[in-house]
């Protein structure tokens, strides 16, 4: 998967959710993409550097990819 | 049910719930006060005798045939202009009313051509009927006065033929136009002997009139003078067949009149809960497509794309395509398949596709053309409300004070609500249009907009957010409703959002281009102005915030308490006929039918118990994940039923190029359209009239499709889906796609109470129809919202990434129009090219003038995406900076030129906001070019030598 896309994909999430406060906006965009990105592209962003994300975003993805090495 | 007509009542119908009891020919008769003698009689099983009067439009009292004797009262009034009262005693057959009624025929048939054997509408006529019914025998006055039978007769428009010297003047077809459709485009000409119907000026003919070709006319016309091509061709229909349309998603049901398996006519059924007798241009008349010429009707494969076809037997077929599956499934597992589901098919044939990638393939790779139109709804919805679909039933309408429409055409893509707003307009309601173009809601024939909001495309939640700010900061929302029935605290978090002055018109104005006042202005109407409804379509969610811009709609909903009874709402319009029913059965990737999570374990087991098969847990790929998944070799195969994503799906060169990078595309379509142009397999498929099942319309009813007539292609689309499904090891033993429907409903708590008997039978049935609502839910939200308390969602706005600049100086957003659907698949083959054979690039006149384009010019426009060629439409329509085409041709195709911008949390393509240049062209664009030859190379289908 074009991790740039996902990338672009993850801090347009995170950017529709920033008005709700950093620590809900965390947990919204998290929950967002676990509810609606395939494993592959799950996989491919927990791969990158995250270097593109906004902070809410890389927050995010942060906590889902340990959520997914604790299951 | 055999040919028989509906009933004609004469008048329309009272909505009174007093009645009155009068007598009739000396029986009782009770009937709601309000209605006319004429339709009274009618109901007690009567028939006075008509010719001006039809139940579709008020009653006329010009053709004095329909006289009655009322006791106490003088003369003989018409039966069609008089109410019935409290014991009236009513004669409608004397000698006096025999001799008048004969007496009036005389003249009409002293003018009327005597050839009534060769005659169209011969045994279908009223005039005929008539003078059966009054006993004519004799014409006193000849035929040889002065006459109307030599006039010429117009036969511009496609579907049907004007003959005057068959016009009696009744102007039932002017007041068809005027109170059905509300177009006004007939009149009655030239005053007394001289009067006759004209289109629009003298010089205009049909064709070049303002006539939408809606068949409203048709419809009304008593005699020949208005018939349908069709039937002039081939004669009068012998049975007829109660069926749903297959265009947008107002869903008319049609009664499809046929002689053998030839399709007559198509006549909008006036019992139909969502037309009421109506149609459009596209339902009524434009199903030619069934029998067209392009029409595939074997199967054909081939291995590669550059290939020639290969004409084949469904055996081969499908096992070529079956061998294909099983093949990458085993290489790649089962996250390498997938599936697109059809919004033009129906709700069976949908649920049997998901099925099939769910449990057949083993991935939750499925998703549907819902996508690219309304997917932001189901989010938005559904996260505010607790349901994705909309609120309200169409005939809502008749109680709204204040309508919003935004973002939607509906005269144009959903013409027959398009005219019952039109008529509620006329009534007095009040209309407020948020939307870039000067849309026909804004102004046009007897309508006007009180607020008309021409906002910078792009800007959507900025102007409902300014709303919101005016409703909450003047005090004007409805705290009661709010307390009662949403959350308290997120209610407070959000006005406390909207209330922020960086939300108010005026900040806003520079970005949205709306003057402050007039925000203002329709915000103070919608919080105070009664009853106010929210209709909206596809210019609020092909944005890159299109979920966003609904969760604000449904906000200013529930802060003005519009939700939960008749006239109020929030209203998405479906693009296409079963974009809804698409949805509910479990298209989409992340959900199973009836929008359950596919993480909940619960919901799955009971799929898994019933299908025998374990599902994936994950949600699977959308489908601009599929192309992208497709690009790096993860995604090798997809089955599509119903959908050209190539022409329909944003930014052309992506979507070809992931179709390209597949080992299996197969496409099950109609025509070989441009997806198919990158198929190994192509599926012949079935029309609408060809099957059995089922669609859901924009309201949430479910609706009968019924067949009229054998598949051309051999099988209706469920069956092809099934034999592909049992060729990769499943055991699908359906017989009816009745079967299916009662899967579905096991497995959906919103269908249960659903069967085929019920939908068939006429019930109006819109989900949820179950337990708590056995006969359907006309309303939701009626008493609590299905999540509970209402969501209020705060809605920031974020500027989409597409900007304009030095080289991309314009906005251009795409669109439909009334005459063509979609991708034309099937309109472009009907007579609906003469209105509208290419796509037209709209642009405002200082734009053009600036470029040195006019009208009829061609033009280069260019995005970073791409470039096509199109002409040009100078027209103050659009407002400076905008530019605005339609995607309905693969000349053209538009959507080289849209990008991959996207809403932000459904993908839903940013249709609506590209940045653009626009050009003077002299020819056709490289990928013009290009894209014909490779359509010339990739429709190649080989001939086979005969056998020795």
């Amino acid at each position: 998967m074009d991790v740039n896309k996902l990338s672009r994909m993850a801090n347009q999430i995170a950017a529709n959710f920033a008005a709700q406060g950093e620590e809900k906006a965390v947990a919204e965009t998290a929950l967002h993409i676990w509810k609606f990105w395939d494993p592959r592209m799950k996989a491919a962003i927990y791969a990158d550097d995250l270097g593109d994300l906004s902070p809410i975003a890389k927050a995010a993805i942060l906590k889902l990819k340990a959520e997914a090495a604790a299951a | 049910m055999g040919y028989e007509p509906q009933k004609d009542f004469g008048t329309p119908a009272s909505r009174s719930s007093d009645m009155v009891t009068l007598t009739i020919d000396g029986r009782d008769v009770t009937v709601p006060a309000g209605t006319s003698v004429m339709r009274a009689a009618a109901e007690a099983g009567g028939e006075i005798p008509k010719l001006c009067a039809t139940d579709n439009v008020k009653a006329f009292g010009s053709c004095r045939l329909c006289l009655v004797e009322v006791e106490g009262m003088r003369g003989t009034p018409a039966s069609c202009t008089t109410p019935v009262m409290p014991g009236m005693k009513v004669k409608t057959q004397t000698p006096k009313l025999d001799k008048l009624r004969r007496g009036v025929m005389e003249l009409y048939i002293s003018d009327h051509p005597l050839d009534c054997l060769t005659c169209s509408a011969n045994n279908d006529c009223e005039l005929q009927d008539q003078a059966a019914n009054v006993g004519l025998r004799d014409v006193r006055y000849g035929y040889e006065g002065a006459n109307h039978l030599g006039k010429a007769k117009d036969e511009s428009n496609p579907y049907f033929a004007f003959d005057s010297s068959k016009c009696i003047v009744c102007s039932r077809c002017v007041r068809a136009c005027d109170e059905v459709q509300g177009t006004f485009a007939l009149t009655v000409d030239g005053r007394g002997f001289a009067s006759v119907i004209s289109a629009g000026q003298k010089e205009d003919n049909f064709l070049g009139s303002e006539c939408v070709s809606c068949g409203a006319c048709v419809q009304a016309c008593p005699t020949a003078a208005l018939n349908e091509k069709s039937v002039i061709e081939i004669g009068k229909p012998e049975r007829s067949v109660l069926t749903t349309c297959a265009y947008c998603g107002v869903g008319c049901t049609f009664r499809a009149e046929m002689r053998g398996e030839q399709l007559v006519r198509m006549i909008p059924n006036k019992d139909g809960k969502a037309n009421h007798g109506h149609s459009c241009v596209k339902g009524r008349f434009a199903w030619g497509y069934a029998n067209h010429a392009d029409r595939i009707l074997k199967p054909m494969i081939r291995e590669k794309i550059d290939q020639p076809w290969r004409e084949v037997s469904w055996d081969e077929a499908i096992g070529f395509a079956a061998a294909k599956i099983q093949a990458i499934k085993a290489e790649s597992g089962p996250r390498a398949l997938g599936g697109i589901t059809s919004s033009r098919c129906t709700n069976e044939e949908t649920f049997l596709v998901q099925k099939l990638i769910r449990a057949g393939f083993g991935a939750n790779n499925v998703d549907t053309c819902a996508r690219v139109c309304h997917s932001p709804t189901g989010f938005g919805l559904s996260n505010a409300f607790g349901t994705s679909a909309g609120t309200q039933d169409f005939d809502s309408v008749e109680d709204v004070d204040v309508f919003i429409v935004i973002g939607a055409n509906p005269t144009d893509a959903h013409p027959v609500f398009g005219s019952r707003m039109k008529q509620r307009l006329r009534q007095g309601a009040k209309m407020i249009v948020i939307d870039p173009r000067k849309i026909d809601l804004v102004k046009s024939a007897h309508i006007q907009a009180d607020h008309h909001l021409p906002l910078q495309p792009g800007t959507n939640v900025a102007v409902l957010t300014s709303l919101a700010h005016v409703i909450v900061t003047e005090g004007l929302a409805d705290e009661a409703f709010i307390r009662e029935r949403c959350d308290w605290d997120e209610y407070q978090d959000w006005a406390r959002f909207v209330s922020d002055a960086k939300h108010s018109p005026e900040f806003l104005e520079p970005v949205t281009k709306v003057p402050a006042q007039t925000v203002r202005e329709a915000a103070r109407l919608y919080a105070t102005g009664g009853n106010g409804a929210i209709y909206y379509g596809l210019g609020v969610t092909e944005h890159s915030q299109g979920s966003s811009t609904v969760m604000a709609i449904a906000n200013l909903a529930m802060c003005t308490g519009n939700i939960g009874r008749r006239g109020v709402g929030v209203n998405p319009l479906r693009g296409q006929n079963n974009v809804q029913g698409a949805c509910d059965m479990g298209s989409f990737p992340h959900e199973l039918s009836g929008y359950r999570h596919i993480s909940n374990a619960d919901a799955r087991a009971l799929f898994e118990a019933d299908w025998g098969v374990t599902l994936d847990a994950e949600p699977g790929l959308r489908i601009p994940n599929m192309l992208d998944a497709a690009l790096d070799g993860s995604f090798r195969a997809i089955y599509i039923q119903g959908e050209d994503i190539l022409q329909s799906d944003p930014d052309t060169h992506h979507v070809a190029a992931g179709l390209a990078a597949m080992d299996c595309v197969i496409v099950h379509d109609l025509f070989l359209n441009e997806t198919a142009n990158y198929a190994h397999v192509f599926l012949p498929g079935s029309t609408f009239l060809e099957k059995d099942g089922t669609f859901t319309n924009a309201e949430r009813r479910i609706q009968p499709v019924q067949q009229v007539m054998e598949p051309a292609n051999g099988y209706a689309d469920w069956q092809i889906t099934q034999m592909l499904a049992n060729a990769i090891g499943c055991d699908w033993n359906y017989g009816h796609p009745s079967e299916i429907l009662a899967e579905i409903a096991r497995l959906t708590p919103t269908f249960s109470g659903v069967t085929w008997e019920r939908v068939v039978s006429g019930e109006p049935l819109q989900w949820p129809v179950n337990e708590k609502a056995p006969q359907g839910s006309p309303i939701m939200h009626v008493d609590g919202f299905v999540r509970g308390k209402g969501k209020f969602m705060v809605t920031e706005y974020v500027p989409t990434d597409e900007r304009t600049g030095p080289r991309f100086p314009l906005l251009l957003t795409t669109g439909r129009i009334l005459s063509q659907y979609n991708v034309g698949a099937q309109t472009r083959r009907t007579g609906n090219q003469v209105w509208h054979d290419e796509d037209i690039l709209e642009m405002h006149p200082t734009d053009a003038e600036n470029r040195g384009l006019k009208t009829g010019d061609f033009a280069r426009l260019a995005s970073r995406s791409g470039e096509t060629t199109l002409r040009v439409l100078v027209t103050e329509k659009v407002a400076p900076g905008v530019v605005y085409t339609t995607f309905h041709h693969p000349s053209t195709q538009a959507n080289v030129v849209t990008t991959d911008n996207s809403d932000w949390a459904t993908n839903c393509p940013e249709y609506k906001v590209t940045a653009v240049q626009v050009t003077p062209s002299n020819g056709p664009s490289e990928w013009q070019t290009e894209y014909a030859d490779l359509t010339a190379m990739a429709r190649r289908i080989e001939t086979m030598e005969p056998a020795e």
